[in-house]
């Protein structure tokens, strides 16, 4: 969309009382910093740290989502559904980080190094 | 009660009255700068270790929206799991495997160029969709009342009961989460059991490339301390 729609929209949220929309700008830099953070990294943790920030970045719109509060009145909203998601994707992100992590130390006992660029064996 | 209230309309009567303040909205503003910055921080960091500790920052940050979301024990579980789990686990990562030609390995020029343009790109999809809709902009009714606390209407639906309120306009059973509880449940254990299999110290028949680097050193430095392989081994020979 044009300018002219997106900037009084980003300067009205600093006066409006919070609302959706701000937790889904917070969620959108998150995502945006974590898929940044996983595409550029060399380093395999770094690479690990950006999937934490994405996963956190769809929990706080999970749990934006699931308030009542920050909507208008009147206005569904997802309840504690959207919290017990955000539950499930804390718990799945741990189980991800230690898989992940002992991938990580494996590769650096075979490799000397977590350079990502350097697990090329599969390399067609 | 009194004096508090007392004293601190008089600290703050020449300025902004303290009532006027919305508080809800000047704390979202301070979690919320707080989270994006140190995840960006996160990105521009070379060291892993300061990129952890900005991970920590942003990740408690995030928790703090949590509970003015009025999601107090997804709260509580970001600042236990992540905070508290998930960052040890990192932190013994970056101490396992971080020596000091590896601690920071930066991406070429046209590598960060690209992932700035990507990164920009997406964000303003992102921004454009989280704008698009109406209602998510619509500035939310001052809440009068508190918000119920959740933790008991949470911690009822894993045991498969409901005892929050139905949505409006919603009729007939609702189901909790009591399988898809037992399914997080076992996949944990799972996965636990694995990465223990996966990250133990093995007895190897070919010399590993670490073992290789190591006999490439000078051997007065090699006997001033203990190779590395034998700490991650757990001194076996």
């Amino acid at each position: 969309m044009n300018q002219a729609f997106f900037l009084p929209c980003a300067a009205g949220l600093l006066s409006a009382p919070v609302g959706v929309a701000h937790y889904l700008v917070v969620g959108a830099i998150l995502f945006t910093a974590g898929v940044v953070c996983m595409v550029l990294k060399r380093n395999a943790l770094g690479v690990l740290m950006g999937i934490e920030l994405v996963l956190n970045g769809a929990n706080v719109n999970f749990v934006a989502f699931s308030s009542p509060e920050l909507r208008g009145p009147g206005a569904a909203s997802l309840g504690l559904d959207g919290q017990a998601i955000a539950l499930f994707v804390i718990l799945l992100a741990a189980a991800e980080a230690a898989v992940a992590l002992a991938i990580t130390l494996n590769f650096y006992n075979n490799h000397a190094t977590v350079d990502v660029d350097r697990a090329e064996e599969l390399k067609g | 009660m009194t004096a508090f209230s007392g004293l601190s309309g008089q600290l703050s009567s020449p300025l902004v009255p303290l009532a006027a303040v919305d508080w809800h909205a000047a704390f979202f503003m301070l979690f919320a700068a707080l989270a994006c910055a140190c995840a960006v921080a996160v990105v521009l960091a070379d060291s892993v270790v300061r990129m952890a500790f900005y991970l920590v920052l942003s990740l408690g940050a995030t928790a703090g929206l949590f509970f003015l979301a009025g999601a107090e024990f997804v709260g509580a579980m970001q600042l236990m799991i992540y905070v508290g789990g998930t960052l040890v686990l990192l932190v013994f990562g970056v101490m396992l495997t971080a020596q000091a030609p590896f601690v920071a390995i930066k991406p070429s020029t046209g590598d960060k160029l690209l992932a700035g343009m990507v990164g920009a790109a997406l964000l303003a999809v992102l921004l454009q969709a989280a704008f698009r809709v109406e209602e998510w902009r619509r500035p939310a009714v001052a809440a009068a009342t508190a918000p119920a606390p959740t933790a008991t209407p949470l911690g009822m639906a894993l045991l498969g009961m409901r005892v929050d309120d139905p949505a409006p306009g919603s009729t007939g059973v609702r189901s909790g989460y009591l399988l898809p509880f037992e399914i997080v449940s076992v996949h944990l254990l799972v996965v636990l059991v694995g990465a223990a299999y996966l990250a133990r110290a093995k007895r190897r028949r070919t010399p590993r490339a670490i073992d290789v680097a190591a006999s490439a050193v000078p051997t007065v430095e090699r006997s001033a301390r203990p190779s590395s392989s034998a700490l991650i081994s757990g001194g076996r020979p």
